[in-house]
């Protein structure tokens, strides 16, 4: 038989190769903030584990190159993973002096490629499966508890990242519950506004295209400037109307945040209610209209549930779109993971930027998988319905 | 002449054409009829080669359609699909000059032959030159999609299912348009269908596929009288038969001597046009004129009846 | 939406627009009220026209770059050489969208330092998605039987992409440019938190001084710019759509 090579197997190969024998595989610093130095995977690594790791690579990028069973693919991407998890833990305490508190080590470029390398094979395997949705929520289940387990056992602790997050373990879950706070509130408000906007603006025409284009231009504002703009009136209402304080709302902090995410949270909700239920095809409409339906038995009966997956796709919108945004909050102190990553830009102390953004990413991407399958499961149940 | 040698196309294990034979002679209309997934268009793709063949060769005038390449055989080969296929980023004149801008012809040749077509499709070339499709109806685009296919001459016309989408009164507008063109240019067609009777009124000659085989060719006549299979009956319709048959006469084959009394028939309608309307008329026999009006004779009900009995 | 803004109404907020990026002076007094204890109203660390037309710099090399790697992935992905990508392809994408702006914008710092550089690229990998995924969904929902009456016109592949598929693809595609440039916009001032020169300097600087009439005047420069060019593409965007008779909605 001919060998057959895999397209994609040749990219992966191509950058692991490169990550595992020319890249630093792990950067190592006598301080947090003076510029590092790489080191390639044998320096970074004690004796045997280097070559192991090596080993275990060139084996991958062997698998991922040639045609092979999409099982073997699968086994040799959550391995090669779990490997690199483990191999960067062991750098941080090999490299550190022992009783050195200001040494730093933190993951390189090497590291990050071979993460990208075998992240995009198990993509490939995952996205060729086809997994259904439970699946899919279980996989993401399994790879958070694994993260949390190697981050309960210490083996991480001795990289840099982990010795911000000791500096700062208190604030760190402070900020993480403001960060979550915000997000999904501001998405709890919008939908409680947007939902009944939508459906007036699907029945009452005149309205359609002023409110959605209100909403529009509010996008268009930068998220610092609209942020900003909400300090004055704020404060403004803090000063002038009682109790207002009390409750929270000042110039300053999570209250204008909220404002914004609000506002930005809006347009998605109300465009997808709209576009939702005129989706919903006449003949069911008439249909219901025929057996007597009235307008609120019409709309719960039948307009909500068909129009629903697609405003669930704009909660989802909103939902990923706010975690990410709630970073700028940190910028008039609203809290939030924004907090370390300006704090560290302020610094050029990279290990915070990432304490920041890495939860946000994770926090981001898990978000968009649970919607996705929450989507894809409401619109196959629609399916079954239809046929049967 | 196209001639089809021993043609077969097999997906993984799924033979689709089967071991497929025929010659199809220089300024006819052949017409491939069969089911859906009997391998029809699949053996027509094959001519211009959009489907490449297992096994087998097919010939052009003699020459083997793999003795150039690809998309230059395709200039070569007029070809018209169902839903017209119109590009519609491009105006009707633009859509016509596909091919001819392809082969490089100059601006001038090709604005003649544009305005050849056009008027030919009886459409005024400068209303309709600068439309998009989308702003023309439905029997148009069809029109546009066959001059689009007849724009840079070619000697062969493949045609596939190209009036599927039309409402019957268009499509048989379409029909007699499609014969008068063939007649004028004196185009080799082979048209893909599922309907018989488009079959009979528009073929030479008719080859049935089933199941990826060619159960069947041979003259409209024949395999309404003698149909090969009990496929070939069932699709020819055992009802519509003798209808059929008589579809295919023209009344001036069936004067007979005498005079009768009503309006007369022309002698170039067909014959079973005829025995409707006697049977209209409730009248035995009318009289028969030719094209300058002149009475030929008288055609009668008993007459018909016997030209549409099972030929011995 | 049919008209993003009357026609009149956009002619004047363009003339108000402009008038303000070149002599911000003459609109001292409406946002002298914005400030306190005798701030100045007017931005005053550097030249609103140049920061402005620096932001548009960075937006449009940005944005270049994104149209041109975006079409020619998606144009690779849909040819049978690069079909084994498609799906993966399609998965990244869903990912890529998830990454928050600003975290790409702040993993970049480490890689290339601060400035203009981290800037380029959160809006480069930012921007490219929505065109990527436009492109992706004009090039794969082509009407099957005007791809084949390409085919059998005998046009070449080459032929046929750029004659027939990219021409029919490029109402959608120019509708995932738009998302881009406006998402692009807005997120290039987050940029001046690592120090690129772009209007988000002069909201960061209100905000470090409690100065709202700086935020504000930024916030509106950027939103006044991002509602013209999406109102242009927009136009730009029915033009090709209207020829082949569909809508733009």
């Amino acid at each position: 038989m001919a060998i057959r090579f895999d397209k994609l197997g040749v990219v992966i190969a191509a950058i692991a190769a490169y990550a595992a024998f020319l890249a630093p595989f792990a950067t190592f610093r006598a301080n947090r903030i003076v510029p590092g130095e790489g080191r390639l995977i044998l320096d970074a690594l004690p004796a045997v584990s280097g070559p192991l790791l090596l080993a275990l690579v060139v084996v991958a990028i062997v698998v991922a190159l040639l045609k092979t069973p999409l099982a073997w693919r699968l086994v040799v991407s959550v391995v090669l993973l779990v490997a690199l998890a483990l191999a960067i833990g062991m750098a941080g305490g090999f490299l550190t002096p022992p009783g050195n508190t200001f040494a730093r080590v933190s993951p390189a470029s090497g590291f990050w490629l071979l993460i990208f390398a075998f992240t995009l094979l198990l993509a490939d395997v995952l996205t060729r499966l086809e997994l259904s949705p439970f699946v899919r929520l279980a996989v993401l289940l399994i790879a958070a508890v694994a993260v949390g387990m190697l981050l309960a056992s210490g083996a991480w602790d001795s990289l840099s990242i982990l010795k911000e997050y000791a500096n700062r373990a208190d604030t760190f879950w402070a900020e993480a519950r403001k960060h979550v706070t915000l997000a999904l509130g501001s998405l709890l408000a919008a939908v409680v506004v947007g939902l009944p906007l939508g459906i007036l603006c699907h029945r009452v025409e005149a309205l359609r295209a002023g409110v959605l284009n209100v909403l529009n231009i509010i996008q268009t504002i930068p998220s610092i400037a609209l942020f900003g703009m909400l300090i004055g009136p704020l404060g403004w209402v803090a000063l002038h109307v009682p109790g207002a304080s009390a409750i929270g709302i000042r110039g300053i902090g999570t209250a204008p945040a909220f404002v914004a995410l609000f506002l930005y949270s809006l347009l998605p909700v109300v465009a997808n209610t709209v576009v939702g239920l005129a989706g919903v095809p006449k003949a069911a409409n008439e249909a219901a209209r025929g057996m007597g339906m009235t307008d609120w038995q019409r709309l719960s009966g039948v307009e909500f549930p068909l129009a629903f997956p697609v405003i669930l796709t704009g909660i989802r919108i909103v939902l990923v779109q706010n975690i990410g945004l709630a970073t700028i909050a940190a910028l008039i102190g609203g809290g939030g993971f924004g907090v370390f990553v300006f704090q560290g830009v302020g610094q050029t102390a990279m290990d915070l930027v990432l304490l920041g953004a890495v939860p946000t990413v994770a926090l981001a991407f898990a978000a968009g998988i649970v919607l996705d399958a929450i989507i894809e499961l409401t619109a196959t149940a629609r399916r079954k319905e239809a046929v049967a | 002449m196209i001639e089809i040698e021993n043609i077969t196309k097999r997906y993984d294990k799924q033979t689709v054409v089967n071991d497929v034979s025929m010659v199809v002679e220089p300024r006819t209309i052949a017409a491939i009829v069969g089911t859906s997934g009997s391998g029809k268009t699949t053996l027509l793709r094959m001519i211009n080669r959009l489907v490449e063949p297992t096994s087998g060769t097919i010939k052009l005038d003699g020459v083997d359609n793999h003795s150039l390449p690809d998309y230059e055989l395709r200039r070569s080969i007029g070809y018209a699909i169902q839903g017209h296929g119109l590009f519609p980023h491009r105006t009707v004149a633009q859509n016509i000059a596909t091919v001819p801008l392809l082969l490089g012809w100059d601006r001038e040749r090709i604005d003649e032959r544009v305005d050849e077509l056009l008027k030919l499709f009886q459409l005024d070339p400068a209303d309709f030159g600068p439309r998009y499709p989308h702003e023309l109806s439905g029997g148009q685009q069809q029109r546009v999609g066959v001059a689009r296919a007849l724009a840079a001459k070619p000697n062969v016309l493949l045609m596939d299912e190209p009036f599927g989408a039309l409402d019957p009164i268009i499509r048989t507008k379409a029909q007699e348009d499609l014969l008068a063109i063939q007649k004028h240019f004196g185009t080799t067609i082979i048209l893909v269908t599922h309907d018989m009777e488009e079959a009979v009124h528009l073929g030479h000659k008719i080859a049935v596929m089933d199941g990826g085989k060619l159960v069947q060719y041979a003259r409209p006549a024949e395999i309404l009288a003698k149909p090969a299979s009990s496929f070939v009956e069932t699709l020819v319709g055992s009802s519509e038969r003798p209808f059929r048959l008589l579809s295919l006469g023209r009344v001036g084959d069936a004067v007979e001597k005498g005079s009768a009394e009503g309006e007369a028939i022309p002698a170039d309608a067909s014959q079973r046009d005829a025995l409707a309307e006697l049977l209209w008329t409730g009248k035995p026999a009318l009289p028969v004129k030719d094209t300058d009006g002149k009475a030929l004779g008288r055609v009668t009900v008993d007459g018909l009846v016997k030209l549409a009995a099972r030929p011995a | 939406m049919k008209v993003f803004l009357p026609a009149a109404l956009r002619i004047v907020l363009l003339v108000l627009l402009v008038a303000f990026i070149v002599y911000p002076g003459w609109f001292e007094p409406l946002f002298k009220p914005l400030t306190e204890n005798n701030a100045p109203a007017i931005y005053n660390q550097g030249s609103l026209l140049s920061l402005t037309l620096q932001h548009l710099g960075t937006v449009a090399v940005a944005t270049i770059a994104a149209i041109v790697v975006a079409i020619s992935l998606a144009i690779l992905v849909t040819r049978p050489f690069g079909a084994e990508f498609l799906p993966l392809s399609r998965s990244l994408v869903n990912i890529g969208q998830t990454f928050p702006p600003v975290a790409v914008l702040a993993l970049a710092v480490p890689a290339v330092g601060f400035g203009e550089k981290p800037t380029l690229i959160a809006l480069f990998l930012y921007g490219l998605l929505p065109i990527f995924e436009n492109a992706l969904t004009g090039l794969t929902t082509l009407p099957a039987n005007v791809v084949e009456a390409a085919r059998g016109a005998g046009m070449t592949n080459r032929q046929k992409l750029l004659r027939v598929e990219l021409p029919l693809s490029l109402p959608v595609i120019l509708a995932g440019i738009r998302l881009s440039v406006v998402i692009s916009l807005a997120t290039a001032t987050i940029g001046s938190t690592v120090a690129a020169k772009t209007l988000g300097e002069v909201i960061i600087a209100g905000l470090i001084s409690n100065n709202l009439a700086f935020v504000v005047q930024g916030g509106l420069i950027v939103a006044g710019l991002a509602v013209f060019i999406y109102d242009g593409l927009m136009a730009l965007e029915r033009v090709a759509a209207r020829r082949m008779g569909q809508t733009v909605s």
